[in-house]
């Protein structure tokens, strides 16, 4: 808090990361599983087609995979911006 | 050993084991009481969020939902958990950086407002006590079930169980009874699906079973289940959608109204560290994800093995090709005594009209179909009501496993509504005894009258919620939609603009939630009724008459938009907040400097 313009870039950063993890979520949900499921229909996941897989599993995994690698990012930002506990 | 006996023997060791560790984990300080004294490692606090998330609806009726479904309830799988994308990304950290004990009192300190904070406590009353109402069922039809007692006597039971463990435990002691409910939920859900997916496909793991292929007819497992259900008559398995809009909006509610749950949301209050809280969220989900994953393929098997028992012919070939099961049959196969279990609970409903001795099963709704029928002389579909609650929990007795299975997944189910329920308990007693009373009414009260005043409004809560349980206004897993959709159109936007711009005011936080509110209750009630009171909807709750096909369960989406767009347009032509709320905004976005707890 005392270095204001480190402070600055260290919110600049964690949007960035922020933008970037919010658009993978959409993707692999609203896009995969919704709104593209009808144009990739002809692709398999073992017996479901890909769209059906990513909205009944698939995206669950994105997601989990998602807030790790989102927490490891931020831990990693925390302490190059020295604002870590 | 009867199964009336092993069931009690499941129950009763576990309800010993949850209040064993209430009195083991008693509350002394409000810290305790309202934060479980911030001391929670983030594993458990994963696994106890997951048991306070995983509620009645996703334990017994999810499966239901999605078997007769199919891919258009994808909403709920997705919804339920991409929620935790977003707790983790935009809320979790911020919330505990900020270091106080409840969301009325994150809201009323970034607005400056006591108006703020009395309304935010009014959303989350609104949306607890909807929350409250879906578990309280989910207990009474499983004691009614499990217990052989009326659905009545099973809330009392129930009621009674989280007095005594919420009651003195506070956050302290859900936390640690939370994360033994997880294990046993856990572990109840997972055992059936296993020997399922290994009947059916011959595969360990359900979620690879679902994707895997039927043994006994040797095609694809969804192709074949597609194959069955559109023979007679039904929408196939995998079908697309017929209104994406709002499969879009329905599953965008239920995320944003995820995140906006003020009973998880207060669970990121108990890790020690600001990194923790994200973590946490990442634990949460991966035990969340451990039945969510399950789910789509224990509905879908319980589908199968539904209608092919109801058509024999089915499990190798075409259903039509042979006839339908004999009531006969029904009464005296050992292997169907499920069906006759089910039938005396009245949620399963079998009627020979014809009269021929025989249950015909299909979908009387198509006209292909009751062309076949009328050549057959089939006069209607003869299982008159399947209620989606008993797919879960009528599944070890379909796949014939032994007693204590049956017995275990009757303790799963209980546990998962009783986790539910006290999480839900906590946030609406803390609301009243720290957001009104010490917030508003009597800011001097000690912290030994604040504490005894959070166990009065526990018990009150308590009562509250019985009585509603008692009265339910409908089905278990839509009134909890409901609640998401007011939690997605109040409480996280109203977050989000105060971690994401230091510009949102009193004004604009205040004119954003009522019209979120407001918005999102009108529209709901013209469908529902008002206030659920059956006969007093202003349109019929059929998909002809919804605005562009938007269900009411799908409106949280529109209402959190229109919340977002009021704030702004306030806020911009109101003056911009303090300087010390600015300065509060800038500290929250900083992990450095999140003490303990400083609630007082």
């Amino acid at each position: 808090m005392s270095d204001k313009s480190s402070s600055n870039a260290y919110w600049a950063a964690n949007l960035r990361i922020i933008g970037i993890s919010l658009a993978v979520w959409f993707f692999c949900s609203f896009g995969l599983g919704i709104i593209l499921r009808p144009a990739l229909e002809g692709i398999k996941v073992g017996g479901a087609d890909l769209g059906f897989w990513f909205a009944q599993n698939g995206s669950i995994y994105v997601f989990l995979v998602l807030i790790f690698v989102y927490a490891w990012r931020m831990n990693k930002l925390d302490l190059e911006h020295g604002v870590e506990e | 050993m009867d199964q009336f006996t092993l069931n009690l023997i499941f129950v009763g060791a576990t309800f010993a084991l949850y209040i064993g560790i209430a009195i083991w984990a008693r509350a002394g300080t409000t810290a305790e009481f309202y934060a479980a004294g911030q001391g929670v490692n983030p594993v458990l606090n994963g696994m106890a969020t997951g048991a306070d998330w995983m509620s009645a609806a996703s334990f017994i009726s999810m499966a239901g939902i999605i078997a007769f479904g199919g891919y258009e309830t994808s909403a709920y799988l997705m919804g339920w958990t991409g929620g935790y994308v977003l707790l983790a990304l935009l809320l979790a950290p911020y919330l505990r950086k900020f270091g106080k004990f409840t969301v009325p009192e994150f809201i009323g300190d970034r607005f400056y407002s006591g108006g703020a904070r009395l309304l935010a406590v009014i959303c989350l009353i609104v949306i607890s006590v909807t929350y409250v109402i879906g578990q309280m069922r989910g207990v009474g039809v499983t004691f009614g079930r499990f217990l052989e007692i009326s659905t009545d006597q099973g809330l009392y039971i129930g009621a009674a169980i989280v007095f005594a463990y919420a009651v003195f435990g506070g956050m302290k002691g859900i936390t640690y009874t939370q994360v033994a409910q997880y294990v046993v939920l856990i572990i109840a859900y997972t055992i059936p699906a296993i020997f399922i997916s290994l009947q059916l496909t011959g595969v360990f793991l359900p979620q690879l079973g679902l994707i895997g292929t039927h043994t006994a007819s040797g095609v694809e497992f969804l192709t074949k289940l597609d194959q069955v259900v559109t023979e007679l008559g039904f929408k196939a398995y995998t079908g697309e959608t017929a209104n994406m809009l709002n499969m879009f909006l329905f599953t965008m509610s239920l995320m944003i109204g995820t995140a906006g749950l003020p009973h998880v949301i207060i669970r990121f209050f108990t890790v020690p560290k600001v990194s923790d809280a994200r973590l946490s969220a990442g634990w949460a989900l991966v035990f969340i994800a451990l039945l969510y994953t399950v789910a789509p393929a224990v509905g879908s098997m319980a589908r199968l093995n539904l209608t092919t028992t109801m058509w024999p012919n089915a499990v190798a070939g075409n259903a039509l090709d042979g006839e339908a099961i004999t009531r006969a049959e029904i009464d005296n196969n050992p292997d169907l005594s499920w069906i006759r279990t089910w039938e005396k609970t009245g949620l399963l409903v079998m009627e020979d009209k014809n009269g021929d001795g025989m249950i015909q099963y299909y979908n009387d709704k198509s006209d292909a179909m009751n062309a076949i029928a009328a050549e057959r002389g089939w006069t209607g579909n003869e299982v008159t009501k399947i209620d989606n609650d008993i797919m879960v929990l009528a599944n070890p007795e379909i796949a014939a496993l032994p007693g204590w299975v049956i017995a275990l997944v009757a303790a799963g189910a209980l546990a998962a509504a009783l986790s539910t329920a006290a999480g839900l308990l906590l946030a609406i007693s803390s609301a009243i005894s720290h957001d009104l009373i010490k917030g508003s009414i009597n800011p001097a009260i000690s912290e030994k009258g604040e504490l005894l005043a959070a166990r009065i409004s526990m018990g009150f809560a308590i009562v509250v919620a019985t009585y509603l349980g008692l009265n339910p206004p409908g089905f278990a897993a839509q009134v909890v939609a409901l609640a998401f959709g007011l939690a997605a159109a109040t409480i996280f936007p109203v977050l989000m603009m105060g971690i994401f711009s230091k510009r949102i005011n009193k004004e604009g936080a205040i004119a954003g939630m009522l019209v979120g509110l407001i918005f999102t209750a009108v529209y709901i009630f013209t469908y529902k009724g008002w206030f659920f009171i059956p006969g007093t909807n202003m349109l019929p709750d059929t998909a002809a008459n919804y605005v562009f096909g938007i269900s009411p369960l799908s409106i949280g989406a529109v209402g959190a938009v229109l919340n977002f767009a009021a704030a702004f347009i306030v806020s911009g032509m109101t003056k911009e907040p303090p300087q010390h709320v600015q300065e509060l905004v800038e500290s929250i976005r900083i992990p450095r400097g999140a003490g303990a707890a400083t609630g007082h």
